[in-house]
This record gives structure tokens, C-alpha cells and sequence, in this order.
């Protein structure tokens, strides 16, 4: 009753094709968009923002870069970690060899690397298809991990091997480093979640996103149809490695502080592609969903025993969580492949004619 | 100039120089081959028969491998322990069977392999939990594996040659000859033959899926098991195992998804290449290629021959 | 009638020279010779079919046509330009356009995503503005829409517009693969067994689309069919593949009487 689209007829094509044709989406993404940007700052407790919010939107990034090249494009990858850890460090040494310009201007340029880097490795999905994919995509895993490590200059020649974020301000607001507070680096990270998320669904609908989905479903068809594999497969690691590195760049500028070549491990790469799956192949909103499942999850696991006055010590709770993300990976797989999108659209398709049963 | 010499004639030189040094790093490449080999087997098995890429076979390996050494903790005797851990095995395998391929019979092969990656995840918790998560030591002598080593004398130098390296060596030969044999000589071989090629015709000639799957999984698990013990023995069992798991995927691209020899072949060509990789050039690069090597050749070698060693070449057809 | 000019059918449409040559082409996969020096021509607004029994290199000779497969010998004009390979994209690129006999629709795209992937070639504005998803690119979107809704109306597949194409009926399948097809305003189609699986109503329609395609656009089409009384009724002119072989090239009537035709379809050894 309150989800109906009874009335609302589109008299022009523009409208038809608009993303959210019915009223009430948009009124709930203005709702989103709202609650993010000032009742959580405001009402959010340092510890929320800072160990729930902010990751689950870096993560969401990665999740819409590795479902553009999975969900819609069908080439399966288990770089999305390493492309991360190029985005990081190249930020890192954008923001020392560029001390004085905009770090929010370095953090997307330094997506500009991950694509580049991406697009290299994306080559040889020119020639190989399907599952042999995962391992050029392992191979640029483990190779840039090792540049990491055995490249010093990344790092700026530092003894740890680890890169420490300097303070960086925005217009006189303290973005990056040890005094940046929880919510000015939560507003950063959600405006560029979100203003590349409407990019990415702006690519998708259009005709680069037809073509990486004609690639996914038959990419013999689609060659006979004039879509040149070359384009439509780069251009979907460019992108989706772009997108990696600005997670990346952001993971390590606003969110960690610091980092190591461990935060951009092949778990990450695996980690990532959970959510993907779990949130839905294929589905801008299935990686926000995904993400908040895989992150938050483990943290509401590790907080359940106190609500219940359970006394289960904290490895105890780390193995359970194993336990129950791979039991329920296994769940969804087997009740609705399709993920959480897909579910997410089934009980809005419910709501269209509740409170009818059809 | 000095570059090229270094990587061309330098490593060379280096191995004529010092030929014992040379052959021990041969016998090293073809121990850790044989080791690969066993683990891609594995991996083979299953594919071979249900089309499904095992992910969780690396923590089978780690699984199989805690569960013999912590029966052997809690009292059992090592033999009898031996038994229990392939009675465990057995459990598992008909566990996964029926709480998770049966009810993924008709999706596509990705949908399988992510779910294999969800029973990853939950043996790592559940090992974890019931296990620990502290590194073990394999009961190795108590299980009547040899211990101590062969000095041999080549070209006046000195080869070590680990008797439990002879071992592995010679199981991993029994096994993949057993293997081979059953798959290809008795009734249920041949019956995996047919699921691996198509399942609702397999179906259609009466062959129980469920069975078959459950027997498949049953002989990776001893495959794992096997592989844990050997990888055990030469360097302690702990969930870091199930990471080099993943070096089963180059060997398998080498040598073919479905293909027993194949992944013998593959795994020896890994592991005498990343070997040779790392002593002899891997000084050039700064060390620990050995992480990346194996996936950057089976990349080049994609390139070249997509359908991998032994695998078929795809006509395509429209 | 000379070779080289047109002519005007007996109902008055206009059929013009031939559109694309194809010259001793002879293709191999390994041991096995699908085609073997087989030499035909299109005319330019004719409805050419090719029969033949099963597998008889019909889909392969449709393949080498548009560049999926390479043959080994021999060569393919088209609009004036002859190559001996030709690639998929520059096939499409130049005006050729088909469907397949196990439909190969973009299951994971709707009926009006399928058709306006047809429209691919013809889009052009870049990256940037598909970033934005503003101004030209917007407008390039719907002015394909508008093109595309024609095709859509034309095939009678409106209600079906943002179904996915994987829950459609098989015959419909067909009609938007038609509809794929078209969006891309071919000079040339080729249409492999667009009749296959459908009962006698379904043909019906089918067969009504093809000619209003081609009444109405004017375009080429080829089509490898089986049902004898489709390809009587609506082909121009008709060539017989037999083992890789052509054994008869000539209209209809002709064609019907040819006894090595009639050997083959009988299965006559020869």
C-alpha cells in the first residue's frame, strides 16, 4: 500500500529510463543519503563510526569495484587485496613526493595507478576465460605483494616496512593522520563512497555496462555483435581496479592510519569476493548489503556473548565466526544464489502489493 | 652487459660449478613437486568427478592432518589413530555430500566453487575450535615413518637425501598409481568417469550421483590425509598449510583439471622450476620469488595453451 | 538476366547485384573438412536460403561469413571488399547481422536490454559522459530508445520489454533475437533456423516478420532452414549444402526438381 506504483505512468523515455523510476525509491535513497550524512555523525558514538561505518562503506567500494568485474563482466579475480595495497601505496607516496596538494585529490589519482596496474594484469583475460582467470589474478596477488615488500622506495626506504599516514588538512579541517577525528574521515569516506557509486550505476546502465554484461552472459554473441572484448574487458578491470585502489588509499588515509603489506593479503582478495556473493553478483546494492553482512557480522558475533551474559572467550568467538560466515556462505548459496540483493528485491516486490498476498 | 650475464650464464656457471649443490637442489624441487602433486591430486580427484574446483581441499589437508595428531594427543595409538583419521575423513565426506552438494546439483560450476570456499571457512573455524590454532608437530616416527638421512657422495661433494623425503616420494607413487588404476580399471572408476562428464546423463544410466560424490570426496580426504602427513613431517602442521594449497592451482593448470598424471607432471614442473627460480636467480631479484613464481609460469604457459597441458582444446561452437 | 544487374520479381520488388561473393571457401578443423570449396552469391534485397541435411556445413558456412570462423582457403567479398579473413567485429562493423540456432540471447538482460545491445555499434559518446550519465550521453540513450521501441513494436514483443529474457518462452526467445538482430539496421542478415521448434501459428508470424523486414527495410537476408514449404514460400533463391558440398544453387522450383537434392534429403547413398 505504501510501496505501490499505481499512477505513476512515464510519459517520455527519459523517465522510463531514469534508475529509480518509482517515487518511493527516491524518497528512500534522499532518506539514506540523509541519515548518513547527519544523524549518524551526530548521534554515532566514536567506536560506531570509527569500527563499523567506516570500513563497511571502504569496503563497499572494493565490493562495487570487484562486482564490476565479477557480477557484471564475469571475470572472476582474486587481486582485488593487492590492487588495494596499489592504491595505498601509491597515495602514500603521491602525499610525499606532493606535500601540499589536496589528499582527497591524491586518494583518487592514486585509483589511477590501481587501474593502470589493473589493466596490465587484466591483459591476459584476452586469452584465457572463466576459471583459469583466478590465476593470472592470484599471480598479480602475490607478485604485487612481493613488490610491496621488496620494493623499499613504496615505503620510503622506512625500517618497518609499514607506511604511516601524515596529518593532511582540507581547508583547514584535519582530514588524515592521529588528530583527524572519527567523523570528519567518516564524511570524507561516505562522500566519495557515494558520489562513485552513482558513477558506477551511471556506467552500469549505460552502454559500457551493456557491454560488460554481454561479455558475462555470451561473449561470442557479443563479439558478433561488434563489442570488441578488448575494450569491454579492460575497461571493466580499469574500473574495477580503480575503484580497489581508492578503497585502498582510503583504508590506510582515513580509516587505519598505518598499514602493512598483511592489509592487503590474499585473505583480503577472498574477503572481498564474500561479500560480493554473499551481497548478490551483479548488484550495486547487493555490495553495500554484502559488506555490511561480512564486516559487521563478525564485530556482532564478538559482541552477542556479553548481550547474553555468555562467558566465551574472545578466540573461542573468532572460531565461531569462521564457523558461522563459511556455514552461512554455504546457506545462501544453496536457498538464493543470488544473495542478499536478491532477497532485499523479493521482499520489495512483496511490499508492492502488500498488504495483498499477490 | 653485466646484467645479462648474471641472468644468462651466471646461474649456469653456478651449477656446474658446484654439482652436488646442484643435485641437491634437483632432489629439494622434486620433493616439494611430489608434494604439490599430491595436494593438486586432490583437487584433481574431485573435479574429475564432479566438475566442482575443491577449494576447501588445502584445509582438508590441515584438517586431516590435526585430527591424526590430536587423536594421537588424547591417548589413541598411532595406528589406530591412523584409522579413526580415516574414519573422520569418511565422515566428512559424507557430510559435505549431504548438506552441501546435494542441494547444489543444478548450479553452475562458480556457484559450487563458492561454496566450497564457504566450507573453507567453516573447517578453519571448526579445526580451530576443536584443535587450536597452535602450530603441531606430526607424529612421524610413531607412525613408522623413517627419520634420519642418506649421505651420498656425487662428484666428491656432499647429497642429503631425508629418508622421510624417500618416503613421501614413494607414497605419493603408490598413490597416484593406485588412483590411476581404480579410475581406470574398476566399475566405480569408471562410473566417476561418467559424472565428471555429464551429470543427468550419469544419471540416466543409473549412476548414484550421491554415492559417487560421497566416495570422491572420501578419496581426496585420504589423498589429504596422506598430503598432511608428508607436509606434516617436513614442516610442522598449522593452518599456513592451507595457503600453499593454493600453489595447486598453477600445477593444475599445467597439468590439465582432470588429469592424474597431469598433476604429477605439473607438480614436478613447479617444483624443480621454482626451486632452480629461486637459487639460481632468485639473488637477482631480491629473494622470495618462490610466493609468485609458480603463478607467473602457469599465466605464460595460459597464454600459449589455454586449455593447459593435458586438457582438451575447446572448439567453440555457436 | 546478366549477372551483375538487378532485376524486378514478378511481385515487384527490386532485386539488386549481388551483395556479397563467397569464393571457393574451404574450411578444416583438424582432420575434418566441414566445407569444401563452396561458391555462391547474395544479391542485394534477396531472401537467399540454404538447405541441406544435418550437417550439412550450413551454421559453419554462416560462421565463416561473419568471421567466427576462418576458412583455409578461399574468400568472402562483401560490399565491394574482399578479405579472406574477416573478423567478427569488422563483420558487424560493415553491416552484417544474425541470429543463432541455439539462441544467444544475454540471459542476464532483459528483452529491451537484448535489442538495445544490438544498438552497440552505433553508440559512441565516451567514457566521460557515461560517467555522468547526463547530457549527450542521455540523449544518445534515447534516441537508441526511440529506435529500439520500433523494433519492438514491429515484432509485437511489447509486453514482454523488461522480462528477462531467460524466462521466455522459446519462441518469443526468437523474436527478440530477431529483434537484436535488427536493432543493428543490417544490410545483410543472416538467420540461423529462425523457424526451429516452432509450431505452424509461430511460423506464421516469423515468416511475416522476415518478409516485412525485408519489404519494409529492404534488407539482404539469408537464412538456413529446414522446413521445406518456409523456404518454397518466401526464398528468392535457394543453395543446397550437402557433406560440405553445394549441390544446387537456383530458385525454388528448380531446386525442388534437382535429383541430387532429392538423393540427399532421401539419404540415398552417394
Amino acid at each position: 500500500m505504501l510501496y505501490r506504483e499505481a499512477g505513476q505512468f512515464k510519459t517520455n523515455y527519459k523517465a522510463d529510463n531514469a534508475i529509480f523510476p518509482i517515487l518511493q525509491d527516491r524518497l528512500a535513497i534522499i532518506v539514506y543519503l540523509v541519515v548518513g550524512f547527519t544523524v549518524i555523525p551526530y548521534f554515532g558514538s566514536d567506536f560506531f563510526i570509527n569500527s563499523m561505518m567506516i570500513p563497511f562503506l571502504i569496503f563497499t567500494l572494493a565490493a562495487i569495484g570487484l562486482n564490476i568485474l565479477v557480477g557484471y563482466t564475469g571475470q572472476i579475480s582474486l587481486g582485488t587485496g593487492a590492487f588495494m595495497g596499489v592504491g595505498a601505496y601509491s597515495c602514500y607516496k603521491l602525499v610525499t613526493i606532493f606535500p601540499d596538494t589536496n589528499i582527497i585529490l591524491l586518494i583518487l589519482l592514486s585509483g589511477g595507478f590501481a587501474a593502470a596496474v589493473g589493466m596490465i594484469f587484466g591483459l591476459p583475460s584476452l586469452r584465457i576465460k572463466g576459471f583459469y582467470l583466478v590465476v593470472t589474478t592470484l599471480a598479480a596477488q602475490f607478485f604485487l605483494e612481493w613488490c610491496f615488500i621488496r620494493i623499499p622506495w613504496l615505503y620510503n626506504y622506512n625500517a618497518s616496512g609499514a607506511i604511516e599516514v601524515p596529518r593532511r588538512e582540507v581547508m583547514g579541517v584535519i582530514i588524515t593522520g592521529a588528530e583527524a577525528s572519527a567523523t570528519t574521515r567518516y564524511v570524507v569516506v561516505l562522500s566519495i563512497v557515494v558520489v562513485m557509486t552513482w558513477i558506477a550505476s551511471n556506467l552500469i546502465h549505460g552502454r559500457i555496462g551493456r557491454s560488460w554484461m554481454m561479455i558475462r552472459d555470451m561473449d561470442i554473441a557479443a563479439e558478433l555483435i561488434g563489442v570488441r572484448p578488448l575494450y569491454a574487458k579492460l575497461s571493466a578491470f580499469a574500473v574495477s581496479s580503480f575503484y580497489a585502489g581508492v578503497a585502498g588509499a582510503m583504508m590506510v588515509f582515513l580509516w587505519l592510519g598505518a598499514a602493512e603489506v598483511e592489509s592487503f593479503d590474499v585473505n583480503h582478495s577472498f574477503l572481498i569476493l564474500f561479500m560480493v556473493i554473499i551481497g548478490g553478483l551483479g548488484s550495486l546494492v547487493g555490495s553495500y548489503l554484502g559488506a555490511a553482512f561480512i564486516w559487521m557480522l563478525p564485530i556482532l558475533l564478538r559482541a552477542a556473548p556479553d548481550w547474553f551474559g555468555l562467558d566465551i572467550i574472545a578466540a573461542t568467538m573468532e572460531h565461531f565466526n569462521f564457523m558461522i560466515v563459511g556455514g552461512l556462505i554455504i546457506f545462501f548459496l544453496i536457498v538464493e544464489p543470488h544473495g542478499l540483493a536478491r532477497i532485499w528485491s523479493l521482499v520489495k516486490q512483496k511490499l508492492r502489493v502488500w498488504p495483498f498476498p499477490y | 652487459m653485466d646484467l645479462l650475464y648474471s641472468i644468462f650464464a651466471d646461474p649456469f656457471v653456478q651449477m656446474f660449478s658446484l654439482p652436488d649443490f646442484f643435485l641437491q637442489v634437483l632432489w629439494e624441487g622434486f620433493v616439494t613437486g611430489t608434494l604439490y602433486a599430491l595436494i593438486a591430486l586432490g583437487f584433481a580427484l574431485i573435479f574429475k568427478a564432479s566438475g566442482v574446483f575443491n577449494f576447501a581441499q588445502g584445509i582438508m589437508v590441515v584438517f586431516a592432518a590435526l585430527s591424526l595428531v590430536g587423536l594421537y594427543a588424547a591417548g589413541v595409538p598411532a595406528y589406530l589413530a591412523l584409522v579413526l583419521a580415516v574414519g573422520i575423513m569418511a565422515v566428512l565426506a559424507i557430510s559435505v555430500e549431504r548438506l552441501v552438494l546435494r542441494h547444489m546439483v543444478n548450479q553452475p560450476d562458480i556457484i559450487l566453487f563458492m561454496a566450497t570456499i564457504g566450507l573453507s571457512y567453516f573447517l578453519i573455524g571448526f579445526g580451530e575450535f576443536i584443535f587450536g590454532g597452535e602450530t603441531k608437530s606430526m607424529i612421524t616416527t610413531e607412525l613408522g615413518l623413517p627419520t634420519g638421512s642418506t649421505v651420498l657422495e656425487p662428484f666428491d661433494g656432499i647429497l642429503i637425501l631425508q629418508h622421510i623425503d624417500i618416503a613421501a616420494v614413494v607414497i605419493a607413487a603408490i598413490l597416484v598409481g593406485s588412483l590411476a588404476f581404480f579410475f581406470s580399471k574398476t566399475r566405480i572408476g569408471r562410473a566417476l568417469r561418467a559424472v565428471a562428464d555429464d551429470h543427468q546423463a550419469a544419471l540416466s544410466v543409473g549412476i548414484s550421483l550421491n554415492q559417487i560424490w560421497a566416495i570422491v570426496w572420501f578419496a581426496a580426504g585420504i589423498v589429504a590425509l596422506a598430503t598432511g602427513i608428508m607436509w606434516g613431517a617436513r614442516s610442522d602442521v598449522s593452518f599456513a598449510l592451507q595457503i600453499v594449497a593454493l600453489k595447486a592451482l598453477p600445477v593444475l593448470i599445467l597439468g590439465g583439471f582432470t588429469s592424474i598424471p597431469g598433476a604429477i607432471v605439473g607438480g614436478l614442473i613447479i617444483g624443480f622450476g621454482e626451486k632452480l627460480f629461486e637459487v639460481y636467480w632468485g639473488g637477482l631479484l631480491g629473494g622470495g620469488v618462490e610466493g609468485w613464481f609458480a603463478y607467473v609460469i602457469a599465466l605464460i604457459f595460459l597464454l600459449f595453451r589455454p586449455q593447459g597441458l593435458f586438457g582438451e582444446k575447446i572448439i567453440e561452437r555457436v | 538476366m546478366s549477372f551483375d544487374e538487378g532485376y524486378t520479381t514478378a511481385d515487384g520488388r527490386t532485386i539488386g547485384k549481388p551483395v556479397m561473393k563467397v569464393d571457393n571457401i574451404t574450411l578444416r578443423f583438424g582432420g575434418v573438412t566441414a566445407i569444401s570449396d563452396i561458391s555462391f552469391d547474395i544479391r542485394e534485397g534477396e531472401i537467399r536460403a540454404i538447405i541441406g541435411p544435418n550437417g550439412a556445413g550450413k551454421t559453419s558456412m554462416l560462421n565463416v561469413i561473419n568471421g567466427f570462423y576462418h576458412a583455409q582457403e578461399g574468400q568472402i567479398t562483401f560490399k565491394g571488399e574482399t578479405r579472406s579473413r574477416m573478423r567478427p567485429y569488422m563483420a558487424a562493423k560493415s553491416g552484417i547481422s544474425r541470429t543463432f540456432q541455439n539462441v544467444a540471447l544475454f540471459t542476464g538482460m532483459s528483452t529491451l536490454d537484448n535489442i538495445m545491445a544490438g544498438r552497440q555499434l552505433k553508440m559512441h559518446k565516451n567514457f566521460l559522459w557515461q560517467m555522468l550519465r547526463y547530457g549527450p550521453a542521455m540523449e544518445e540513450e534515447i534516441e537508441h530508445r526511440r529506435a529500439v521501441e520500433e523494433i519492438i513494436d514491429f515484432l509485437e514483443i511489447e509486453h514482454i520489454r523488461r522480462t528477462p529474457v531467460g524466462q521466455l518462452p522459446y519462441g518469443l526467445q526468437k523474436r527478440v533475437e530477431l529483434g537484436r538482430a535488427l536493432a543493428a539496421e543490417p544490410s545483410l542478415l543472416l538467420l540461423d533456423e529462425p523457424m526451429a521448434g516452432m509450431n505452424v501459428e509461430e511460423k506464421e508470424d516469423m515468416s511475416r516478420f522476415i518478409l516485412d523486414v525485408n519489404d519494409q527495410f529492404g534488407t539482404t537476408i539469408t537464412l538456413i532452414e529446414h522446413d521445406m514449404g518456409v523456404v518454397m514460400d518466401i526464398a528468392d533463391r535457394v543453395v543446397v549444402l550437402d557433406y560440405g558440398r553445394k549441390i544446387a544453387d537456383g530458385v525454388p522450383s528448380e531446386v525442388q526438381k534437382n535429383q541430387a537434392v532429392i538423393d540427399a534429403y532421401l539419404g540415398v547413398p552417394h
